[in-house]
């Protein structure tokens, strides 16, 4: 029998705003396949959002939703988290919400650790106000800011996720809606902060300025730029710059996830445990 | 109130006292000064009774982080002083068109931009009005003693909670960081006083957090509970999804105006000190006022018949008392350590524009002696 979507989608939204042939509609599609295989109630999900094309994600969903202002996702998911520490808190943003404006909270939600889960669409582009330069814009490429190619150089989203402290940090294609679906899962189910790249098209403001028509033209050009993890690491390093590497790319299950950390101080506050001292981590730096 | 304990403390430290007290159990915030002492002390209340308090990385996650939690359904608090207030102000924004209720407390210090951060100053009270772009309506209560920085944010955690919405609390340099007797209301009575934000009992299936009466505020159920619906920033139909349509888009701002303005009794509240016989109307509100009443003291034993009118709550500003007494009084001063920002709200209530000013911005306080020497020259 078919998978049935309806029961999570807030049916009356449909159809969604987002452009035909566009990814977001195939993230979605594996987020909420792999809510399911985790079995969690609708009530105990919380869906933040920011600003841009993926900050529509949230109105979507028939979850506890909130759609944030421009790159804070992170910072509003980290009150309702510490508030709701049981129950499910998942952000969704795109490059340019979650690594330019929002750059900041990304990197302080990675090194909190606290168990949210962040996913990027990264579609390379500022999709919804129609073609500027996003951190992750290929240099070279048309942008509306930049017509005569873009100069800026490049952001790894997962490379500053690792760096910042992220347990989890992943990237996915949604040219493999499978895989895709198995690391969300994964994502969500990890206890601490964890970073899924969700590598989308966006065919209208990003491949029709740069020689890729349609979606599928989009589509192949994320498939010839992405590969595994295991092939991107057998390449030479000279060529590693040139490809991003998919899959899982860091899991640490050992890390200290900050709403579990912030019980030790509400303890110690309640003189049931004396104060938190270096002794009580493994990393002192 | 009433004021049967007696304590020795600080404004920042009672206006940390006084959220725990009135049921707070969130706290995200930035260091600021002078305002940072309300997240020392409340970073150390807040996990005894089971809150929560964090330092996040910037000023605006420190207001979005305490949003997020009042929009999970718990009460909620920042602290912050005016260049914080400038960076928070686009969330302020949000919290204002979502209805989601948190208390801003907003030390203040000298301005513009980087001013001068260890000294007085009353220079937010325009920015409190119209923190975030667009039209919303503000509600601000100015503390002016040791005292109503505890009492005053009591008050401010009950007014976000009954009309949905961001309510600031404005103390400045002096009042925070004066160490004094302040005179308070028990534990008990605060405790009792405490009025949760309405819940919807019914079938989820009749819940419409947006969809209330023309005057009142939106009724927003904590989440997690059954009742799922949306948070947007964008203009928005009764289930809180975004909307444009013409009439919809209308009746959410009306309503974020009326829901205030029309239950103004509620919000109100002044001092009236010396007023009944006087002769001579001094304005003025927050620490700035303590020097006027020693002037209104000192010119009286003189045989001026000075007196004051202090609005606590500053916005909405007590329109209807300030005409009043713009039609009894000849003789009016604002007295603010800003250039006149109240002023101008004195002029528009009073419909008058022969109002004396007395200012200052040099991060000093007033001294009696620059109030007498004024009133003297009128």
């Amino acid at each position: 029998m078919a998978f049935n979507y309806d029961s999570y989608l807030r049916m009356e939204k449909m159809p969604t705003l987002w452009c035909w042939g566009c990814g977001d509609g195939v993230i979605l599609k594996a987020f909420i396949r792999a809510i399911d295989k985790l079995g969690w109630q609708k009530d105990d999900i919380c869906v933040v959002s920011g600003i841009g094309c993926s900050g529509r994600f949230s109105s979507y969903v028939d979850f506890n939703t909130v759609h944030t202002t421009h790159g804070r996702t992170v910072a509003f998911a980290t009150g309702i988290k510490l508030a709701n520490p049981d129950k499910h808190v998942i952000c969704v943003a795109g490059d340019g919400d979650g690594l330019a404006i929002g750059g900041n909270h990304t990197i302080h939600g990675c090194r909190r650790n606290i168990d949210i889960t962040l996913i990027i669409i990264q579609n390379f582009i500022y999709g919804l106000t129609n073609s500027q330069t996003s951190p992750t814009t290929p240099r070279g490429f048309w942008t509306v800011s930049q017509k005569v190619g873009n100069i800026d150089p490049t952001f790894d989203g997962c490379k500053l996720a690792e760096a910042a402290g992220a347990s989890f940090v992943a990237r996915e294609n949604v040219t493999a809606p499978k895989k895709l679906e198995k690391i969300l899962m994964q994502a969500m189910e990890h206890k601490g902060f964890s970073y899924v790249e969700a590598v989308s098209n966006c065919h209208i403001n990003l491949g029709r300025k740069n020689k890729m028509q349609n979606a599928m033209a989009n589509l192949d050009w994320i498939d010839s730029i992405t590969m595994s993890k295991k092939k991107w690491d057998a390449l030479p390093e000279e060529e590693k710059q040139n490809y991003l590497p998919t899959g899982i790319l860091k899991q640490d299950t050992e890390a200290e996830e900050y709403c579990e950390m912030y019980k030790e101080v509400q303890k110690a506050h309640q003189g049931l445990r004396g104060p938190i001292t270096q002794d009580d981590f493994e990393k002192k730096l | 109130m009433s004021a049967t304990r007696e304590i020795i403390s600080t404004g920042n430290d009672l206006a940390a006292i006084a959220a725990v007290d009135a049921g707070c159990m969130f706290f995200g915030g930035y260091p600021i000064t002078p305002s940072s002492e309300v997240m020392h002390t409340i970073s150390d209340l807040l996990p005894k009774v089971g809150g929560t308090a964090i330092q996040m990385e910037d000023e605006i996650a420190g207001v979005a982080a305490a949003i997020g939690a009042g929009m999970a359904g718990v009460r909620t608090l920042t602290a912050t002083s005016g260049p914080g207030i400038s960076l928070k102000a686009e969330n302020l924004g949000l919290a204002q068109m979502a209805e989601v209720p948190m208390v801003v407390v907003n030390v203040m210090r000298g301005g513009p931009s980087t001013g001068l951060p260890t000294r007085v100053a009353q220079g937010d009270v325009a920015q409190a009005k119209n923190p975030s772009h667009g039209d919303y309506k503000s509600i601000t209560l100015c503390a002016g003693t040791l005292a109503e920085c505890y009492t005053e944010t009591v008050r401010a955690f009950n007014l976000a909670d009954r009309f949905m919405q961001p309510v600031f609390v404005l103390l400045d340099e002096t009042l925070g960081h004066m160490h004094g007797k302040a005179m308070l209301p028990t534990v008990e009575e605060v405790k009792a006083g405490i009025v949760p934000r309405k819940k919807f009992e019914g079938d989820p299936a009749d819940y419409r957090p947006y969809g209330v009466a023309q005057d009142e505020p939106a009724v927003l159920n904590p989440m997690f509970e059954g009742y799922r619906y949306h948070f947007t920033g964008l203009h928005h139909d009764a289930m809180g999804f975004p909307t444009e349509e013409i009439e919809t888009c209308r009746k959410l701002i009306d309503r974020l105006f009326r829901k205030v303005d029309e239950h103004r009794d509620e919000i109100e509240s002044n001092e009236e000190y010396m007023l009944d016989d006087a002769e001579i109307l001094l304005i003025g509100y927050g620490s700035a006022s303590l020097a006027i009443k020693e002037a209104v003291n000192v010119l009286r034993e003189e045989g001026i018949k000075a007196g004051l009118f202090r609005p606590i709550t500053i916005w909405p500003s007590p329109e209807e008392r300030m005409y009043e007494l713009g039609q009894k009084f000849d003789k009016v001063l604002v007295v603010e350590l800003n250039q006149g920002q109240y002023l101008e709200e004195v002029q528009r209530c009073m419909g008058r524009r022969d109002i004396n000013k007395l200012t200052k911005t040099n991060g000093r306080p007033f001294s009696p002696a620059d109030i007498i020497e004024k009133v003297k020259e009128l």
